[in-house]
C-alpha cells in the first residue's frame, strides 16, 4: 500500500525509474545478443562468391573469384566476370539492388559454351609449368612425365595455354550431352503474332525493303 | 465395389481409340536393321560387351548395365554386329548416341535361355539379379530400371501393389490390348512382384472405365487365378489419371508429398507392360527385346498394335503400314499429349515407345500461334496438381527461378492439360519443361562452381602453408649463420682480450696459419697435376679408341677431354691466384710472421666473415667490376716489380714480364665481360619482368588481364593483327628455345620442332 502511495505522489519520477528499468533490461537483451550471435566474416562476399562461376580465371582482374567478391562487397562494379555472362551480372544485380550493367567487354567476351583444356599428350614434355598455373588443380603429373587435364575438375580458365612451352595445350569446347539437353523456352507472344498471316508478310516486306537497300 | 477417389483437374480430350483396336496385336517383317541405343532407360547409358562383326543369337546380350541404375541390352534377333556408332536416337532433342547396329541373318534363332518353372524356390536377390539381367525397365513412359523399384529400400514396408493400366492418354492402346489377351500373365507377374515385396496384402488394378474388353479379360484371369488379394477397379475417364501420383489418389485416397515416393507410403506403381515382361523373364528366361506398340494415325492404312523388336526403325513400322506421307507430316513418339515430333524417320522402337502417331495435318493440326495470356484460369482448373500454371508462365517468362521453385514447379507431372485448355493456344507445358532443364542445369553448375572453389580454397591453403614452411626454415638457417658469426666473433675476441696472458698459444696459432700457405700451395700444385695427367689418359684413350673403333665412342671421349681440360684450366687458375696473393703478401714489408702477430687479431674474424658478406651482396656486374679493379691493382704491382726486376738485372725479369703480359690480357677480357653484363642489365630492365615468378598463375592472370584490356579497344582487324604479331612472338621464342634446346643436345628437340612447326602453321593460317 506503502509503495502505490509513493508511485502516486510521485508519478513523475516513477515513470522515469520505470523508464529507466525498462531501458536497462533490453539494454543488457541487445548487448547480450550482439554478443552471443555475432557474425564472423562479411556474410555479402559469402553470397557475391556464392554467386560468381568459381573459373578463378582472373579475367576479373583479381587473383580468384573470392578476392573480386571482396572488391564488389567494397563497391566494385560487377560487370566484369565473362564466364559468368549476363546471367552471373543479373544474379548480382538482384543480390546488391543495383541495375545490371551489360558485360565489361575489356574484361573478355562470354563464350556461349563452356570449355576445358586438352593436352596433347604424345607432345608433351612434362615441364609442370601448366600444374603450376593451374588454379584448381585440375593438371595431373609429374616433372618429365606426361600432363592430363582430369576433365570433371577444369573449369577452362585458360591459364595453363599461355605458360606452355611446346604449345600442346588445347581449349575445347564441350559439347552439350545428352543427360544435360532440355527443352527450349518457347518464343514469347508478340503482339504481331494475334494474326499468323500478318507475320509472314511482315517478314516479307523486311525482307523486300532490306534488298532494296541493298540494291 | 471398392471406393474410389476423386483428383483435382484433369481433361477430356477425344478418346481417339478404336481405330487401333480393331484388330489382334499383330507382328511385321524383320526390319532390314536393328538399331540398339545404348539409353533406353533413366540413369546411366549401358555399356557395349559385343564387336563389330560378331554374331549374336536372338535374346543374348549385347551390353551390360554401367553401374546400379541402368539396365542390360540384348539382341533382338540373331544376326551380326555390323556396326557400334553414334546414331540418331529416339528422344526429343533428337541428339546423337551410342547405338549398336544388328544386320539380322532372318533364322532369329534363340539364345539358349534359363526358364525358371518355380520361382519361389530362387532367392530374392536371384529375382532380383534376373530382373536386371533380363533388361526389364518401366514400360509405361519413364523407363526406370524395375529391379530397383521392385527392390525398395528395407525400412519401407510395401502393402499395396497398384498395376496401371489406365492408359489414359487418346490414340494409345497397346495396354489395353495387353490386357485383353495377355491378362493372365499380366496377374503373374503381379504375384511375382508381390513375392519380391513380401507384405502386400492387396493387389489394386486400375483401369480406365473406356476398356469395357480389358476390364472383363482382367476379372475373368483374377477369378481364375483365385487371389483374394487382386482387384480389378476401374474408374472414370479422366486425362491423367495414369500418372503414378494421380492412380494412387484415385485408388488409396493418399496423395504422395512433394518431392517424395510411393514407397513412403507402402505403394509401388508397375506397368502391365512391365509385369508381363518380369514374368517372361523370370519363368521363361526371355529377356525384354519385344514389346507392344500402338500404330496409329490417318496417314496409315492399317491402324493396329504390334508386338515389334526393340530397334526396329520407326521409318520401317510406318512403311509396314502403308504409310503415306501428308503435307506438314508429323511423326509422333508417344501420345499426343506427352509425346514429341520425331523428325528423323530412321529412329528405333525403344523400350519406353508406346506409340507411334502418324496423324494427317487434319487429325492433329499444327498448334496456332500463341496470343496473350488473358488470366482465364482455366489452365488452373485442369492441373491435375493443383498447382497455379498461369503465375508459373509468367516466372518462367521471366526466368524466375526462385519464385518457380516456391510455386511448386518440381510437382508438374508435365501432363499438357493446361497447354490443351489454353483459349490463347500458349504451350504452357513447354516452358515449364524448359524453366525446369534450366533449374537442372543450374543446380549442375551450382555444384561443379562449389566444388572448384573448394578446389580453389584448399590449394591456396596448401600455397600458404608452404610458404610459410619454406618462410620457416629460411629463418631458421638464418638464425643458424648468425649464431655461427657470433661464436666466431667471439673466439676471434678472446685471444684479442688475453694477448697478454695468452702470446704463447695465438703465436703458436699464428703459425700454424702461416704453414697454411705452403701446404695449401702444394695441395692445387697436387690438383693441378692430377687433372693435367687424366687429360692426357683422356687423349690417349681418345687415340686409341679413333684406331680401333673408328672412334665410336669418339663424341663421349671428346666430352670427356673437354672436361678434363676444364679441370686443369680451373686448377691453374686456383694455383695462378694463390700464388699471386702469396706474392703480394710476401712482397710486402715484414714477413708473414711478424704481421700477422703484430696486426690486431680481432680484425682477423672481421676480414674472414666481411669479404665473403661483401662477395654475397654483390650482384654480378658488382663482381665483375671488383675483379677488374683487382686485376688492375695487380697489374700496377706486377709492372713495378717487372720495372725493378729489369733495373737490378735480376734472372726473374723474363718471367715477371710474361706474368705482366698475363694480367694485361686478363683486365681486357675482364672489361669486355663487364662491359656484356652492363649491357644485359639494361636490355633486362627495358623488359617486362613478372615480378613474382614463383607464381605463375599471377603472372598468367597479369598477362592476361592486359591482353584482354589491350582486346577490348581493338576491331577485328587490329585484333588479328595483335594475333599474328603475338603469334610471331611466340615464333620467336620457340625458335630461340629450339635453338637452345640443339646447342644442348636436349632430349627434347624434336617437340620443340614441332612445337615451332605448328606455330608456323597458325601464322600461314591467320594470315
Amino acid at each position: 500500500m506503502a509503495a502505490l502511495e509513493l508511485i502516486l505522489n510521485n508519478p513523475i519520477i516513477s515513470a522515469l525509474v520505470a523508464l529507466g528499468a525498462l531501458a536497462a533490461v533490453f539494454g543488457a537483451v541487445l548487448g547480450f545478443a550482439a554478443v552471443k550471435f555475432k557474425v564472423e566474416g562479411d556474410p555479402l562476399v559469402e553470397q557475391i562468391d556464392a554467386l560468381l562461376p568459381q573459373t578463378q580465371c582472373g579475367q576479373c582482374g583479381f587473383p580468384g573469384c573470392k578476392p573480386y567478391a571482396q572488391s564488389i562487397a567494397d563497391g566494385d562494379s560487377i560487370n566484369k566476370c565473362p564466364p559468368g555472362g549476363q546471367t552471373t551480372i543479373n544474379e548480382l544485380a538482384d543480390l546488391l539492388g543495383v541495375d545490371a550493367p551489360e558485360l565489361d567487354e575489356e574484361h573478355g567476351e562470354e563464350s556461349a559454351l563452356p570449355k576445358v583444356a586438352f593436352i596433347r599428350e604424345d607432345e608433351c614434355i612434362g615441364c609442370t609449368k601448366c600444374i603450376q598455373a593451374c588454379p584448381v588443380d585440375a593438371i595431373l603429373g609429374a616433372a618429365k612425365q606426361m600432363h592430363t587435364v582430369i576433365t570433371s575438375e577444369c573449369t577452362g580458365c585458360d591459364l595453363c595455354v599461355e605458360p606452355c612451352p611446346v604449345d600442346c595445350i588445347d581449349m575445347l569446347t564441350v559439347e552439350p550431352e545428352l543427360h544435360q539437353w532440355h527443352w527450349a523456352q518457347p518464343k514469347g507472344v508478340a503482339a504481331s503474332n494475334i494474326i499468323a498471316t500478318d507475320k509472314t508478310v511482315a517478314t516479307d516486306k523486311t525482307t523486300a525493303t532490306e534488298e532494296e537497300t541493298a540494291a | 465395389m471398392r471406393q474410389i477417389w476423386e483428383t483435382p483437374g484433369g481433361i477430356h480430350p477425344e478418346q481417339n481409340k478404336h481405330q487401333s483396336t480393331g484388330e489382334q496385336i499383330g507382328t511385321i517383317a524383320m526390319p532390314p536393321e536393328i538399331i540398339l541405343p545404348m539409353g533406353q532407360h533413366i540413369g546411366a547409358p549401358a555399356t557395349p560387351i559385343v564387336e563389330v562383326g560378331q554374331t549374336v543369337l536372338k535374346g543374348e546380350c549385347v551390353a551390360k548395365p554401367e553401374g546400379f541404375f541402368s539396365a542390360a541390352i540384348h539382341a533382338s534377333t540373331s544376326g551380326t554386329i555390323s556396326a557400334i556408332e553414334e546414331r540418331t536416337i529416339t528422344h526429343p532433342s533428337g541428339m546423337r548416341a551410342l547405338c549398336v547396329i544388328i544386320k539380322p541373318d532372318g533364322k532369329d534363332t534363340w539364345a539358349p535361355l534359363n526358364p525358371c518353372d518355380d520361382y519361389t524356390q530362387l532367392s530374392k536377390d536371384e529375382i532380383l539379379e534376373r530382373i536386371r539381367n533380363a533388361g526389364i525397365v518401366g514400360m509405361g513412359g519413364a523407363g526406370f530400371p524395375t529391379a530397383i523399384k521392385a527392390n525398395p529400400k528395407s525400412n519401407r514396408k510395401i502393402t499395396t501393389l497398384i498395376l496401371n493400366g489406365t492408359e489414359c492418354e487418346p490414340y494409345i492402346t497397346a495396354d489395353d490390348m495387353l490386357m485383353r489377351e495377355r491378362a493372365d500373365e499380366i496377374l503373374l507377374g503381379a504375384q511375382l512382384f508381390c513375392h519380391l515385396l513380401t507384405d502386400v496384402n492387396e493387389i489394386l488394378i486400375g483401369i480406365e472405365d473406356n476398356k469395357p474388353e480389358a476390364i472383363a479379360a482382367m476379372q475373368a484371369a483374377a477369378n481364375a487365378l483365385n487371389d483374394e488379394r487382386i482387384h480389378v477397379v476401374s474408374f472414370p475417364t479422366k486425362y491423367p489419371s495414369g500418372g503414378e501420383k494421380q492412380l494412387i489418389q484415385i485408388l488409396t485416397g493418399k496423395e504422395i508429398p512433394s518431392g517424395g515416393l510411393p514407397a513412403q507410403l507402402g505403394i509401388v506403381v508397375q506397368n502391365i507392360g512391365t509385369a508381363v515382361a518380369c514374368h517372361r523373364a523370370i519363368v521363361h528366361g526371355e529377356p525384354l527385346i519385344s514389346r507392344v506398340t500402338t500404330v496409329v494415325g490417318q496417314t496409315l492404312e492399317k491402324q493396329r498394335n504390334i508386338n515389334v523388336l526393340m530397334g526396329t526403325p520407326i521409318g520401317f513400322v510406318l512403311q509396314e503400314h502403308g504409310f503415306v506421307s501428308d503435307y506438314k507430316q508429323r511423326i509422333i513418339v508417344g501420345g499426343p499429349m506427352m509425346g514429341f515430333a520425331a523428325d528423323n524417320q530412321n529412329v528405333p522402337i525403344i523400350k519406353t515407345t508406346n506409340c507411334i502417331l502418324a496423324p494427317s495435318t487434319k487429325e492433329l493440326p499444327l498448334p496456332a500461334p500463341a496470343q496473350p495470356c488473358i488470366r482465364c484460369g482455366m489452365c488452373e482448373q485442369a492441373c491435375p496438381a493443383s498447382l497455379l500454371p498461369q503465375q508459373l508462365y509468367w516466372f518462367s517468362r521471366s526466368e524466375d527461378v526462385e519464385k518457380l521453385e516456391e510455386h511448386n514447379l518440381f510437382d508438374c507431372i508435365e501432363c499438357g492439360a493446361c497447354s490443351y485448355v489454353c483459349p490463347s493456344n500458349i504451350p504452357l507445358v513447354q516452358y515449364y519443361r524448359a524453366s525446369k532443364g534450366t533449374i537442372k542445369l543450374q543446380r549442375e553448375e551450382k555444384a561443379k562452381s562449389d566444388h572448384a572453389r573448394l578446389r580453389f580454397e584448399q590449394r591456396q591453403e596448401r600455397i600458404v602453408k608452404a610458404e610459410a614452411e619454406k618462410e620457416a626454415k629460411r629463418e631458421a638457417r638464418k638464425q643458424a649463420a648468425l649464431e655461427a658469426k657470433k661464436l666466431m666473433a667471439e673466439k676471434a675476441a678472446q685471444p684479442a682480450n688475453g694477448e697478454t696472458e695468452n702470446t704463447t698459444n695465438a703465436v703458436d696459432k699464428t703459425a700454424s696459419k702461416v704453414v697454411d700457405p705452403v701446404t695449401q700451395k702444394a695441395k692445387l700444385t697436387r690438383a693441378l697435376t692430377s687433372a693435367q695427367s687424366r687429360l692426357e689418359r683422356a687423349n690417349a684413350q681418345l687415340q686409341t679408341n679413333i684406331d680401333e673403333d673408328n672412334g665410336s665412342r669418339k663424341d663421349a671421349l671428346q666430352s670427356k677431354i673437354k672436361q678434363a681440360e676444364l679441370k686443369v684450366n680451373d686448377a691453374q687458375n686456383k694455383l695462378d691466384a694463390f700464388n699471386k696473393e702469396h706474392d703480394i703478401s710476401s712482397s710486402e714489408p715484414g714477413t708473414p710472421q711478424a704481421k700477422n702477430s703484430s696486426a690486431p687479431s680481432n680484425d682477423k674474424g672481421k676480414d674472414a666473415t666481411s669479404p665473403a658478406l661483401k662477395k654475397m651482396a654483390m650482384s654480378d656486374a658488382e663482381k665483375q667490376a671488383a675483379a677488374v679493379a683487382s686485376i688492375e691493382k695487380r697489374l700496377g704491382v706486377a709492372t713495378q716489380k717487372y720495372k725493378e726486376a729489369q733495373e737490378a738485372n735480376t734472372p726473374t725479369a723474363d718471367a715477371l714480364k710474361l706474368g705482366v703480359e698475363k694480367l694485361e690480357q686478363k683486365l681486357s677480357d675482364a672489361k669486355a665481360v663487364l662491359a656484356q653484363q652492363a649491357n644485359d642489365v639494361s636490355a633486362n630492365t627495358t623488359q617486362p619482368v613478372s615480378k613474382n615468378e614463383a607464381d605463375a598463375a599471377l603472372g598468367a592472370i597479369e598477362r592476361a588481364q592486359a591482353k584482354a584490356k589491350a582486346k577490348a579497344a581493338m576491331t577485328d582487324d587490329e585484333k588479328k593483327q595483335d594475333q599474328i604479331a603475338s603469334l610471331k612472338k611466340r615464333i620467336d621464342k620457340a625458335k630461340t628455345r629450339l635453338n637452345k634446346a640443339k646447342d644442348e643436345n636436349d632430349d627434347n628437340i624434336a617437340a620443340f620442332e614441332n612445337a615451332y612447326n605448328k606455330l608456323q602453321d597458325k601464322l600461314t593460317q591467320i594470315s
